[in-house]
Protein backbone atom coordinates (compact mmCIF):
# COMPACT_ATOMS: atom_id res chain seq x y z
CA UNK A 1 0.00 0.00 0.00
CA UNK A 2 1.22 3.23 -0.90
CA UNK A 3 2.29 5.62 2.14
CA UNK A 4 1.45 8.89 0.59
CA UNK A 5 -1.26 9.78 -2.07
CA UNK A 6 0.50 12.68 -4.10
CA UNK A 7 4.06 12.33 -3.30
CA UNK A 8 5.81 14.92 -5.30
CA UNK A 9 3.08 17.26 -3.54
CA UNK A 10 3.16 15.98 0.52
CA UNK A 11 7.28 15.28 0.11
CA UNK A 12 7.86 18.75 -1.95
CA UNK A 13 11.21 21.31 -0.65
CA UNK A 14 9.94 24.62 0.78
CA UNK A 15 11.72 25.89 -2.27
CA UNK A 16 9.18 24.12 -4.93
CA UNK A 17 5.72 24.47 -2.63
CA UNK A 18 6.75 28.25 -2.28
CA UNK A 19 6.97 28.74 -6.11
CA UNK A 20 3.58 26.72 -6.71
CA UNK A 21 1.75 28.43 -4.04
CA UNK A 22 2.62 32.08 -5.05
CA UNK A 23 2.21 30.71 -8.85
CA UNK A 24 -1.36 29.95 -7.82
CA UNK A 25 -1.89 32.77 -5.49
CA UNK A 26 -0.86 35.53 -7.58
CA UNK A 27 -3.62 33.81 -10.46
CA UNK A 28 -6.61 33.47 -8.02
CA UNK A 29 -6.25 37.12 -6.62
CA UNK A 30 -6.47 38.33 -10.49
CA UNK A 31 -9.50 35.91 -10.69
CA UNK A 32 -11.27 37.41 -7.76
CA UNK A 33 -10.72 40.61 -8.42
CA UNK A 34 -11.73 40.21 -11.96
CA UNK A 35 -14.87 38.21 -10.93
CA UNK A 36 -16.45 39.45 -7.39
CA UNK A 37 -17.32 42.84 -6.69
CA UNK A 38 -16.89 42.81 -3.25
CA UNK A 39 -12.80 41.54 -3.17
CA UNK A 40 -12.60 44.27 -6.29
CA UNK A 41 -14.00 47.21 -3.61
CA UNK A 42 -11.97 45.38 -0.30
CA UNK A 43 -8.82 45.58 -2.38
CA UNK A 44 -9.55 48.99 -3.92
CA UNK A 45 -10.50 50.36 -0.46
CA UNK A 46 -6.81 48.35 0.65
CA UNK A 47 -4.97 50.02 -2.30
CA UNK A 48 -3.59 46.61 -3.27
CA UNK A 49 -3.95 45.84 -7.10
CA UNK A 50 -3.40 42.58 -8.23
CA UNK A 51 -0.30 42.75 -9.79
CA UNK A 52 1.10 43.64 -5.81
CA UNK A 53 0.28 39.93 -5.39
CA UNK A 54 3.38 38.13 -6.87
CA UNK A 55 4.38 35.90 -4.40
CA UNK A 56 3.11 34.21 -0.90
CA UNK A 57 5.60 36.76 0.75
CA UNK A 58 2.80 39.41 -0.48
CA UNK A 59 -0.18 37.70 1.16
CA UNK A 60 -0.08 39.62 4.17
CA UNK A 61 -1.31 43.20 2.11
CA UNK A 62 -4.07 41.64 1.12
CA UNK A 63 -7.46 42.18 3.45
CA UNK A 64 -8.88 39.30 5.95
CA UNK A 65 -12.05 37.94 5.01
CA UNK A 66 -14.50 37.57 8.11
CA UNK A 67 -17.56 35.49 8.33
CA UNK A 68 -19.61 38.13 8.80
CA UNK A 69 -18.22 39.14 5.07
CA UNK A 70 -20.29 35.87 4.24
CA UNK A 71 -23.49 36.46 5.82
CA UNK A 72 -23.21 40.20 4.78
CA UNK A 73 -22.79 38.58 0.92
CA UNK A 74 -25.50 35.59 1.12
CA UNK A 75 -26.11 33.66 -0.79
CA UNK A 76 -23.82 33.95 -3.93
CA UNK A 77 -22.22 37.25 -3.75
CA UNK A 78 -18.29 35.83 -3.26
CA UNK A 79 -18.97 33.12 -5.72
CA UNK A 80 -16.39 33.64 -8.34
CA UNK A 81 -17.86 31.52 -11.18
CA UNK A 82 -21.24 31.96 -12.28
CA UNK A 83 -23.45 29.94 -11.35
CA UNK A 84 -24.18 27.66 -14.37
CA UNK A 85 -20.32 26.11 -13.28
CA UNK A 86 -21.08 25.25 -9.68
CA UNK A 87 -22.08 21.35 -9.62
CA UNK A 88 -22.54 21.37 -5.67
CA UNK A 89 -23.81 23.72 -2.82
CA UNK A 90 -23.09 22.84 1.25
CA UNK A 91 -24.01 25.33 3.74
CA UNK A 92 -23.18 25.46 7.05
CA UNK A 93 -24.98 24.05 10.01
CA UNK A 94 -25.70 27.73 11.47
CA UNK A 95 -24.98 26.97 15.14
CA UNK A 96 -22.99 30.21 15.54
CA UNK A 97 -25.17 32.01 13.87
CA UNK A 98 -26.98 32.51 10.54
CA UNK A 99 -26.29 29.74 7.90
CA UNK A 100 -23.82 30.46 5.19
CA UNK A 101 -23.52 28.20 1.93
CA UNK A 102 -20.56 27.71 -0.38
CA UNK A 103 -20.42 26.37 -3.68
CA UNK A 104 -18.34 23.69 -5.88
CA UNK A 105 -17.32 23.71 -9.17
CA UNK A 106 -16.60 19.81 -11.01
CA UNK A 107 -13.15 20.64 -10.59
CA UNK A 108 -13.31 22.06 -6.50
CA UNK A 109 -14.63 18.70 -6.15
CA UNK A 110 -11.66 16.91 -7.76
CA UNK A 111 -9.73 18.75 -5.18
CA UNK A 112 -11.82 18.43 -2.48
CA UNK A 113 -11.64 14.15 -3.09
CA UNK A 114 -7.72 14.33 -3.81
CA UNK A 115 -7.42 16.34 -0.18
CA UNK A 116 -9.54 13.35 1.48
CA UNK A 117 -7.73 11.13 -0.21
CA UNK A 118 -3.91 11.84 1.19
CA UNK A 119 -6.11 11.96 4.86
CA UNK A 120 -6.97 8.33 3.79
CA UNK A 121 -3.63 7.27 2.93
CA UNK A 122 -1.93 8.59 5.77
CA UNK A 123 -4.23 7.14 8.00
CA UNK A 124 -3.27 4.04 6.25
CA UNK A 125 -6.62 3.52 4.31
CA UNK A 126 -6.51 2.07 0.25
CA UNK A 127 -8.35 0.02 -1.82
CA UNK A 128 -8.42 -3.08 0.14
CA UNK A 129 -10.41 -0.93 3.41
CA UNK A 130 -14.23 -0.62 4.15
CA UNK A 131 -14.39 3.31 5.33
CA UNK A 132 -17.65 3.58 7.24
CA UNK A 133 -18.61 7.23 6.78
CA UNK A 134 -20.93 7.98 10.07
CA UNK A 135 -20.67 11.60 9.15
CA UNK A 136 -24.37 13.12 8.38
CA UNK A 137 -24.43 13.35 4.97
CA UNK A 138 -26.00 16.27 3.58
CA UNK A 139 -25.33 19.99 3.73
CA UNK A 140 -23.10 19.47 6.31
CA UNK A 141 -19.61 19.32 4.42
CA UNK A 142 -18.30 15.62 6.90
CA UNK A 143 -20.41 12.73 5.30
CA UNK A 144 -20.36 13.75 1.15
CA UNK A 145 -16.34 15.06 1.77
CA UNK A 146 -15.60 11.66 3.29
CA UNK A 147 -17.51 9.69 1.14
CA UNK A 148 -16.16 10.70 -2.51
CA UNK A 149 -12.26 10.70 -0.79
CA UNK A 150 -12.66 7.11 -0.21
CA UNK A 151 -14.12 6.04 -3.27
CA UNK A 152 -11.09 8.20 -4.81
CA UNK A 153 -8.90 5.77 -3.22
CA UNK A 154 -11.22 3.26 -4.16
CA UNK A 155 -12.04 1.92 -1.17
CA UNK A 156 -15.22 -0.20 -0.35
CA UNK A 157 -17.03 3.04 1.12
CA UNK A 158 -20.24 2.59 3.18
CA UNK A 159 -22.67 5.77 3.87
CA UNK A 160 -24.07 4.86 7.14
CA UNK A 161 -24.45 8.85 7.80
CA UNK A 162 -25.33 9.18 11.86
CA UNK A 163 -27.84 7.96 13.96
CA UNK A 164 -29.29 4.20 14.53
CA UNK A 165 -26.17 3.66 16.54
CA UNK A 166 -27.08 -0.15 17.52
CA UNK A 167 -27.73 -0.58 13.09
CA UNK A 168 -24.34 0.81 12.97
CA UNK A 169 -22.78 -1.59 14.84
CA UNK A 170 -24.35 -4.29 12.87
CA UNK A 171 -23.35 -2.57 10.18
CA UNK A 172 -19.64 -2.58 11.05
CA UNK A 173 -19.41 -5.92 12.28
CA UNK A 174 -21.17 -7.76 9.03
CA UNK A 175 -19.86 -5.47 6.62
CA UNK A 176 -16.55 -6.24 7.97
CA UNK A 177 -15.71 -2.30 8.49
CA UNK A 178 -12.25 -1.11 9.14
CA UNK A 179 -12.33 2.25 9.03
CA UNK A 180 -14.71 4.48 10.71
CA UNK A 181 -15.36 8.31 10.09
CA UNK A 182 -16.96 10.22 12.71
CA UNK A 183 -17.02 13.29 15.34
CA UNK A 184 -14.86 11.72 18.35
CA UNK A 185 -17.99 12.07 20.60
CA UNK A 186 -19.82 9.64 18.22
CA UNK A 187 -16.66 7.50 17.96
CA UNK A 188 -16.65 6.72 21.98
CA UNK A 189 -20.54 6.74 22.16
CA UNK A 190 -20.09 3.96 19.51
CA UNK A 191 -17.87 2.60 21.90
CA UNK A 192 -20.22 2.25 24.97
CA UNK A 193 -23.20 1.22 22.53
CA UNK A 194 -20.43 -1.62 21.75
CA UNK A 195 -20.34 -2.40 25.30
CA UNK A 196 -23.75 -1.97 25.78
CA UNK A 197 -24.69 -4.51 23.11
CA UNK A 198 -22.34 -6.97 24.23
CA UNK A 199 -19.87 -7.07 21.39
CA UNK A 200 -16.63 -7.06 21.93
CA UNK A 201 -14.09 -5.03 19.95
CA UNK A 202 -12.60 -8.00 18.78
CA UNK A 203 -15.35 -8.86 16.79
CA UNK A 204 -14.66 -6.05 14.50
CA UNK A 205 -12.28 -5.49 12.08
CA UNK A 206 -11.63 -1.99 13.00
CA UNK A 207 -8.07 -0.82 12.27
CA UNK A 208 -8.32 3.11 12.02
CA UNK A 209 -10.80 6.08 12.69
CA UNK A 210 -10.16 9.33 11.27
CA UNK A 211 -11.99 11.92 13.42
CA UNK A 212 -12.93 15.47 13.56
CA UNK A 213 -15.39 18.40 13.15
CA UNK A 214 -15.03 19.20 16.60
CA UNK A 215 -12.09 19.57 19.31
CA UNK A 216 -10.83 16.57 21.06
CA UNK A 217 -7.76 16.00 23.37
CA UNK A 218 -5.07 13.48 23.61
CA UNK A 219 -6.72 12.28 26.18
CA UNK A 220 -9.78 11.13 24.34
CA UNK A 221 -7.83 9.91 21.54
CA UNK A 222 -5.96 7.75 23.71
CA UNK A 223 -10.09 7.06 25.59
CA UNK A 224 -10.71 5.89 22.10
CA UNK A 225 -7.97 3.80 20.75
CA UNK A 226 -8.45 2.10 23.49
CA UNK A 227 -12.16 1.00 23.85
CA UNK A 228 -12.38 0.72 19.80
CA UNK A 229 -8.96 -1.21 19.34
CA UNK A 230 -7.94 1.16 16.45
CA UNK A 231 -5.34 4.09 15.50
CA UNK A 232 -7.00 7.45 15.57
CA UNK A 233 -6.23 10.23 13.06
CA UNK A 234 -7.66 13.94 13.76
CA UNK A 235 -8.78 15.72 10.37
CA UNK A 236 -9.31 18.99 10.06
CA UNK A 237 -11.42 21.20 7.73
CA UNK A 238 -14.48 23.99 7.71
CA UNK A 239 -17.09 24.45 4.91
CA UNK A 240 -15.79 27.94 4.04
CA UNK A 241 -12.97 26.57 3.13
CA UNK A 242 -13.48 23.16 1.40
CA UNK A 243 -14.55 21.14 4.10
CA UNK A 244 -12.87 18.19 5.67
CA UNK A 245 -9.57 17.43 4.15
CA UNK A 246 -8.26 20.92 4.77
CA UNK A 247 -5.83 19.65 7.04
CA UNK A 248 -4.81 15.65 8.62
CA UNK A 249 -3.09 13.46 10.64
CA UNK A 250 -0.38 11.24 10.18
CA UNK A 251 1.16 7.75 11.44
CA UNK A 252 2.81 10.03 13.79
CA UNK A 253 -0.13 11.74 15.31
CA UNK A 254 2.18 15.17 16.31
CA UNK A 255 -0.46 17.82 14.11
CA UNK A 256 -1.91 18.27 10.79
CA UNK A 257 -0.07 18.47 7.73
CA UNK A 258 -2.33 20.77 5.95
CA UNK A 259 -2.82 20.52 2.09
CA UNK A 260 -0.94 23.97 1.45
CA UNK A 261 -0.70 23.48 -2.43
CA UNK A 262 -4.40 24.52 -2.24
CA UNK A 263 -4.87 26.59 1.16
CA UNK A 264 -1.91 28.91 2.46
CA UNK A 265 -2.23 28.87 6.37
CA UNK A 266 -1.05 32.05 8.38
CA UNK A 267 -1.35 32.90 12.42
CA UNK A 268 -2.49 35.82 12.98
CA UNK A 269 -2.40 37.60 16.34
CA UNK A 270 -6.54 38.04 17.00
CA UNK A 271 -6.52 41.05 18.43
CA UNK A 272 -4.26 43.31 15.85
CA UNK A 273 -4.41 41.23 12.60
CA UNK A 274 -0.14 41.14 12.90
CA UNK A 275 1.13 37.80 11.40
CA UNK A 276 2.90 35.62 13.81
CA UNK A 277 5.97 33.81 13.29
CA UNK A 278 5.59 29.71 13.04
CA UNK A 279 5.53 28.41 16.82
CA UNK A 280 3.38 30.89 17.74
CA UNK A 281 0.09 30.59 18.99
CA UNK A 282 -2.83 32.57 17.46
CA UNK A 283 -5.78 32.69 14.76
CA UNK A 284 -5.56 30.28 11.88
CA UNK A 285 -6.23 32.00 8.49
CA UNK A 286 -6.27 30.35 4.94
CA UNK A 287 -6.79 31.26 1.61
CA UNK A 288 -7.64 29.39 -1.43
CA UNK A 289 -5.35 29.12 -4.24
CA UNK A 290 -7.32 26.90 -6.39
CA UNK A 291 -10.68 26.62 -5.93
CA UNK A 292 -12.83 27.99 -8.27
CA UNK A 293 -16.44 28.39 -7.00
CA UNK A 294 -15.78 30.27 -3.66
CA UNK A 295 -11.92 31.12 -2.95
CA UNK A 296 -11.55 32.85 0.43
CA UNK A 297 -8.74 35.06 0.85
CA UNK A 298 -7.26 35.34 3.74
CA UNK A 299 -10.30 33.62 5.64
CA UNK A 300 -10.22 34.18 9.77
CA UNK A 301 -11.20 30.64 11.06
CA UNK A 302 -11.27 31.84 14.37
CA UNK A 303 -9.41 28.45 15.19
CA UNK A 304 -6.33 28.79 17.82
CA UNK A 305 -3.47 26.78 16.45
CA UNK A 306 0.32 27.24 15.55
CA UNK A 307 1.97 26.13 12.74
CA UNK A 308 5.52 23.95 12.45
CA UNK A 309 7.21 23.67 9.85
CA UNK A 310 10.12 21.09 8.53
CA UNK A 311 10.04 17.22 7.27
CA UNK A 312 7.86 15.18 9.80
CA UNK A 313 8.98 11.60 10.66
CA UNK A 314 6.68 10.73 8.18
CA UNK A 315 8.34 11.76 5.35
CA UNK A 316 5.58 14.54 4.48
CA UNK A 317 7.17 17.98 4.65
CA UNK A 318 3.28 19.53 4.67
CA UNK A 319 3.36 22.30 7.25
CA UNK A 320 1.92 21.15 10.25
CA UNK A 321 -0.84 22.50 12.53
CA UNK A 322 -0.88 21.63 15.85
CA UNK A 323 -3.94 20.46 17.05
CA UNK A 324 -6.70 23.65 17.49
CA UNK A 325 -6.48 24.44 21.34
CA UNK A 326 -10.37 25.29 20.65
CA UNK A 327 -12.18 28.17 18.93
CA UNK A 328 -11.66 32.16 19.70
CA UNK A 329 -15.48 32.20 19.49
CA UNK A 330 -15.40 28.75 21.78
CA UNK A 331 -13.08 30.61 24.69
CA UNK A 332 -14.92 31.50 27.55
CA UNK A 333 -14.28 34.24 29.54
CA UNK A 334 -14.98 33.36 33.25
CA UNK A 335 -13.86 35.80 35.87
CA UNK A 336 -11.60 37.22 33.54
CA UNK A 337 -9.78 34.17 32.54
CA UNK A 338 -9.43 32.62 29.58
CA UNK A 339 -11.22 28.78 29.42
CA UNK A 340 -11.30 26.69 26.72
CA UNK A 341 -13.58 23.82 27.06
CA UNK A 342 -10.70 21.28 25.69
CA UNK A 343 -8.38 22.00 29.05
CA UNK A 344 -11.47 20.96 31.40
CA UNK A 345 -11.57 17.77 29.59
CA UNK A 346 -8.00 16.94 29.89
CA UNK A 347 -8.23 17.54 33.66
CA UNK A 348 -11.10 15.22 33.61
CA UNK A 349 -9.88 12.29 31.25
CA UNK A 350 -5.82 12.75 33.11
CA UNK A 351 -7.67 11.66 36.73
CA UNK A 352 -7.85 8.19 34.98
CA UNK A 353 -11.30 7.26 36.75
CA UNK A 354 -13.75 10.56 35.52
CA UNK A 355 -16.38 9.41 31.99
CA UNK A 356 -15.55 12.08 29.47
CA UNK A 357 -19.12 12.82 29.27
CA UNK A 358 -19.03 16.70 30.98
CA UNK A 359 -20.53 20.14 30.27
CA UNK A 360 -19.75 22.91 31.56
CA UNK A 361 -22.79 25.57 33.29
CA UNK A 362 -21.66 29.19 33.09
CA UNK A 363 -23.80 31.99 34.62
CA UNK A 364 -23.84 34.91 36.47
CA UNK A 365 -24.92 35.64 39.97
CA UNK A 366 -24.93 38.74 41.71
CA UNK A 367 -22.14 40.51 39.11
CA UNK A 368 -19.83 37.15 39.31
CA UNK A 369 -18.99 34.55 37.12
CA UNK A 370 -19.84 30.86 38.27
CA UNK A 371 -18.23 27.74 36.73
CA UNK A 372 -20.28 24.56 37.24
CA UNK A 373 -18.76 21.01 36.03
CA UNK A 374 -21.56 18.64 35.44
CA UNK A 375 -19.79 15.03 35.00
CA UNK A 376 -22.01 11.90 34.75
CA UNK A 377 -20.88 9.48 37.13
CA UNK A 378 -18.47 6.65 35.99
CA UNK A 379 -18.80 3.01 37.14
CA UNK A 380 -14.99 3.39 38.68
CA UNK A 381 -15.99 6.53 40.76
CA UNK A 382 -19.25 5.19 42.39
CA UNK A 383 -18.89 3.86 45.95
CA UNK A 384 -21.55 3.62 48.34
CA UNK A 385 -20.07 6.20 51.00
CA UNK A 386 -20.57 9.97 50.66
CA UNK A 387 -17.44 10.38 52.18
CA UNK A 388 -15.91 8.93 48.88
CA UNK A 389 -17.74 10.70 46.47
CA UNK A 390 -17.21 14.00 48.09
CA UNK A 391 -13.74 13.05 48.22
CA UNK A 392 -13.65 12.68 43.88
CA UNK A 393 -15.40 15.63 43.80
CA UNK A 394 -12.82 17.37 46.07
CA UNK A 395 -10.18 16.00 43.99
CA UNK A 396 -11.74 16.91 40.45
CA UNK A 397 -12.16 20.51 42.70
CA UNK A 398 -8.47 21.13 43.10
CA UNK A 399 -7.20 19.52 39.72
CA UNK A 400 -9.46 21.97 37.95
CA UNK A 401 -8.28 24.86 39.74
CA UNK A 402 -4.82 24.18 39.41
CA UNK A 403 -5.03 24.20 35.69
CA UNK A 404 -7.38 27.01 35.31
CA UNK A 405 -6.85 29.23 37.78
CA UNK A 406 -10.27 29.93 38.79
CA UNK A 407 -12.55 27.87 41.11
CA UNK A 408 -15.44 25.55 39.51
CA UNK A 409 -18.60 23.90 41.30
CA UNK A 410 -18.37 20.06 40.30
CA UNK A 411 -21.32 18.15 40.28
CA UNK A 412 -22.03 14.39 39.73
CA UNK A 413 -24.62 13.73 37.96
CA UNK A 414 -26.36 10.19 36.54
CA UNK A 415 -24.89 8.19 33.50
CA UNK A 416 -26.26 8.93 30.27
CA UNK A 417 -28.40 12.46 31.41
CA UNK A 418 -25.89 14.84 29.74
CA UNK A 419 -27.31 15.03 25.85
CA UNK A 420 -25.37 13.32 23.53
CA UNK A 421 -25.85 14.51 20.44
CA UNK A 422 -25.02 11.97 17.79
CA UNK A 423 -23.11 14.99 16.16
CA UNK A 424 -21.67 17.29 17.95
CA UNK A 425 -21.59 17.73 21.67
CA UNK A 426 -22.83 20.20 23.46
CA UNK A 427 -20.49 21.38 26.04
CA UNK A 428 -21.31 24.41 27.21
CA UNK A 429 -24.16 26.61 28.41
CA UNK A 430 -23.52 29.84 29.17
CA UNK A 431 -26.65 31.88 30.57
CA UNK A 432 -24.95 34.92 30.89
CA UNK A 433 -25.77 35.43 27.07
CA UNK A 434 -28.74 36.88 26.58
CA UNK B 1 -23.86 -13.94 57.61
CA UNK B 2 -24.00 -11.45 55.15
CA UNK B 3 -25.84 -9.09 52.98
CA UNK B 4 -25.72 -7.87 49.36
CA UNK B 5 -27.29 -4.32 49.97
CA UNK B 6 -27.82 -2.23 46.77
CA UNK B 7 -26.78 1.24 46.25
CA UNK B 8 -27.79 3.62 43.93
CA UNK B 9 -26.37 7.12 43.07
CA UNK B 10 -29.53 9.52 42.90
CA UNK B 11 -29.29 13.35 41.77
CA UNK B 12 -31.44 15.71 43.50
CA UNK B 13 -33.63 16.39 40.81
CA UNK B 14 -37.28 15.89 41.04
CA UNK B 15 -38.80 12.31 40.11
CA UNK B 16 -35.94 10.39 40.51
CA UNK B 17 -37.00 8.12 43.43
CA UNK B 18 -40.27 7.45 41.89
CA UNK B 19 -38.89 6.33 38.61
CA UNK B 20 -36.48 3.82 40.53
CA UNK B 21 -39.31 2.51 43.19
CA UNK B 22 -41.56 1.53 40.14
CA UNK B 23 -38.83 0.14 37.76
CA UNK B 24 -38.18 -2.14 40.74
CA UNK B 25 -42.01 -2.66 41.24
CA UNK B 26 -42.16 -3.71 37.79
CA UNK B 27 -39.70 -6.14 38.03
CA UNK B 28 -41.05 -7.94 40.93
CA UNK B 29 -38.55 -6.60 43.29
CA UNK B 30 -39.72 -6.47 47.03
CA UNK B 31 -38.06 -3.76 49.01
CA UNK B 32 -37.37 -5.21 52.21
CA UNK B 33 -35.91 -1.40 53.72
CA UNK B 34 -34.06 1.25 52.69
CA UNK B 35 -32.41 4.46 53.50
CA UNK B 36 -30.98 7.71 51.57
CA UNK B 37 -27.66 9.40 52.64
CA UNK B 38 -28.44 12.75 51.39
CA UNK B 39 -25.81 15.73 50.27
CA UNK B 40 -26.95 19.01 48.68
CA UNK B 41 -26.66 17.94 45.05
CA UNK B 42 -27.27 14.08 45.28
CA UNK B 43 -27.75 11.09 47.07
CA UNK B 44 -26.98 7.68 47.81
CA UNK B 45 -30.08 5.34 47.98
CA UNK B 46 -29.75 1.84 49.72
CA UNK B 47 -31.91 -0.83 49.01
CA UNK B 48 -32.59 -4.21 50.57
CA UNK B 49 -34.77 -6.57 48.47
CA UNK B 50 -35.95 -9.83 48.30
CA UNK B 51 -33.70 -10.51 44.76
CA UNK B 52 -30.83 -8.37 44.73
CA UNK B 53 -29.24 -9.40 41.54
CA UNK B 54 -31.58 -9.49 39.67
CA UNK B 55 -32.49 -5.58 40.95
CA UNK B 56 -28.80 -4.94 39.90
CA UNK B 57 -29.52 -5.88 36.70
CA UNK B 58 -32.79 -3.81 35.97
CA UNK B 59 -31.10 -0.45 37.28
CA UNK B 60 -27.87 -0.94 35.30
CA UNK B 61 -30.28 -1.94 32.30
CA UNK B 62 -31.73 1.16 33.04
CA UNK B 63 -28.27 3.01 33.05
CA UNK B 64 -28.50 3.25 36.70
CA UNK B 65 -25.11 3.96 38.30
CA UNK B 66 -25.34 0.98 41.31
CA UNK B 67 -23.01 -1.45 42.83
CA UNK B 68 -23.95 -4.27 45.38
CA UNK B 69 -22.15 -3.61 49.57
CA UNK B 70 -21.95 -6.51 52.06
CA UNK B 71 -23.39 -5.50 55.18
CA UNK B 72 -24.42 -6.95 58.58
CA UNK B 73 -28.31 -7.34 59.73
CA UNK B 74 -28.48 -8.05 63.39
CA UNK B 75 -32.38 -8.59 65.35
CA UNK B 76 -32.81 -7.27 68.62
CA UNK B 77 -35.53 -7.05 71.22
CA UNK B 78 -38.03 -4.32 69.88
CA UNK B 79 -37.89 -2.19 73.50
CA UNK B 80 -35.26 0.51 75.11
CA UNK B 81 -31.85 -0.39 75.13
CA UNK B 82 -32.21 -3.10 72.86
CA UNK B 83 -29.90 -1.41 70.54
CA UNK B 84 -27.30 -0.01 72.93
CA UNK B 85 -26.22 -3.71 74.11
CA UNK B 86 -25.43 -4.37 70.33
CA UNK B 87 -23.47 -0.62 69.87
CA UNK B 88 -21.22 -1.63 73.09
CA UNK B 89 -19.82 -4.88 71.55
CA UNK B 90 -18.85 -3.22 68.81
CA UNK B 91 -17.77 -0.30 70.43
CA UNK B 92 -15.80 -2.31 73.00
CA UNK B 93 -14.12 -4.12 70.17
CA UNK B 94 -12.95 -0.90 68.32
CA UNK B 95 -15.39 -1.32 65.17
CA UNK B 96 -16.93 1.59 64.09
CA UNK B 97 -20.19 1.98 62.47
CA UNK B 98 -19.55 3.93 58.77
CA UNK B 99 -24.30 3.89 58.75
CA UNK B 100 -27.00 1.61 60.23
CA UNK B 101 -30.47 2.03 59.81
CA UNK B 102 -33.54 -0.10 61.00
CA UNK B 103 -36.76 -1.76 60.30
CA UNK B 104 -39.02 -3.57 62.50
CA UNK B 105 -40.87 -7.09 62.34
CA UNK B 106 -44.15 -7.81 60.87
CA UNK B 107 -44.67 -10.68 62.94
CA UNK B 108 -42.67 -10.74 65.99
CA UNK B 109 -41.69 -8.31 68.86
CA UNK B 110 -37.84 -8.23 67.23
CA UNK B 111 -35.97 -5.08 65.33
CA UNK B 112 -33.56 -5.10 62.80
CA UNK B 113 -30.55 -3.15 62.22
CA UNK B 114 -28.92 -2.95 58.43
CA UNK B 115 -24.94 -1.88 59.55
CA UNK B 116 -22.44 -1.09 57.08
CA UNK B 117 -18.55 -1.68 58.69
CA UNK B 118 -15.07 -1.12 57.63
CA UNK B 119 -14.92 -4.87 58.21
CA UNK B 120 -17.92 -6.60 58.25
CA UNK B 121 -16.83 -10.33 58.56
CA UNK B 122 -14.90 -9.75 61.40
CA UNK B 123 -17.78 -7.23 62.91
CA UNK B 124 -20.12 -10.67 62.01
CA UNK B 125 -18.28 -13.06 64.40
CA UNK B 126 -17.69 -10.46 67.30
CA UNK B 127 -21.50 -9.74 67.70
CA UNK B 128 -22.31 -13.20 67.43
CA UNK B 129 -20.20 -14.18 69.97
CA UNK B 130 -21.29 -11.84 71.92
CA UNK B 131 -24.88 -13.77 71.58
CA UNK B 132 -26.21 -11.17 69.08
CA UNK B 133 -28.58 -12.55 66.73
CA UNK B 134 -27.31 -11.62 63.09
CA UNK B 135 -29.90 -12.81 59.63
CA UNK B 136 -29.02 -14.76 56.98
CA UNK B 137 -29.37 -13.33 53.44
CA UNK B 138 -32.22 -16.21 52.39
CA UNK B 139 -33.87 -14.61 56.09
CA UNK B 140 -33.77 -11.35 55.00
CA UNK B 141 -35.16 -12.16 51.52
CA UNK B 142 -37.92 -14.38 52.71
CA UNK B 143 -39.45 -12.18 55.33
Amino acid sequence: MPKYWNESIECATPYEMQALQSFRLSQTVRRVYENVPYYRKRMDENGVKPEDIKSVADLSKLPFTVKQDLRDTYPYGLFAVPMSEVVRLHASSGTTGKQIVVGYTENDIEIWKEVIARAITAAGGGKDDFIHVSYGYGLFTGGLGLHYGAEKVGATTIPVSVGNTARQITIMRDFGSTILCSTPSYALYLAETLKEMGVDKSELKLKAGIFGAEPWSEEMRAEIQEKLGIKAYDIYGLSEIMGPGVAFECEDQSGMHISEDHFIPEIIDPDTGEVLPDGVQGELVFTCITKEAFPLIRYRTRDIAVLERGQCRCGRTLVKMLKPRGRTDDMLIIKGVNVFPSQIESVLLSLGNTSPHYQLIVDRVNNNDTLEIQIEISPEMFSDTVKNLEEQENIIKAAVESTLGIAAKIRLVEPKTIARSEGKAVRVIDKRKK
Amino acid sequence: MLIKQLSVFVENRPGRLSSITKLLGENDVDIRALSIADTRDFGILRLIVNNPDKALEVLKGADYSVTLTNVIAIGIEDKPGGLAKAMEVLYQNGISVEYMYAFISKTDNTAFVILRVENSENAADVLQKNGIKLLTSEEIYKM
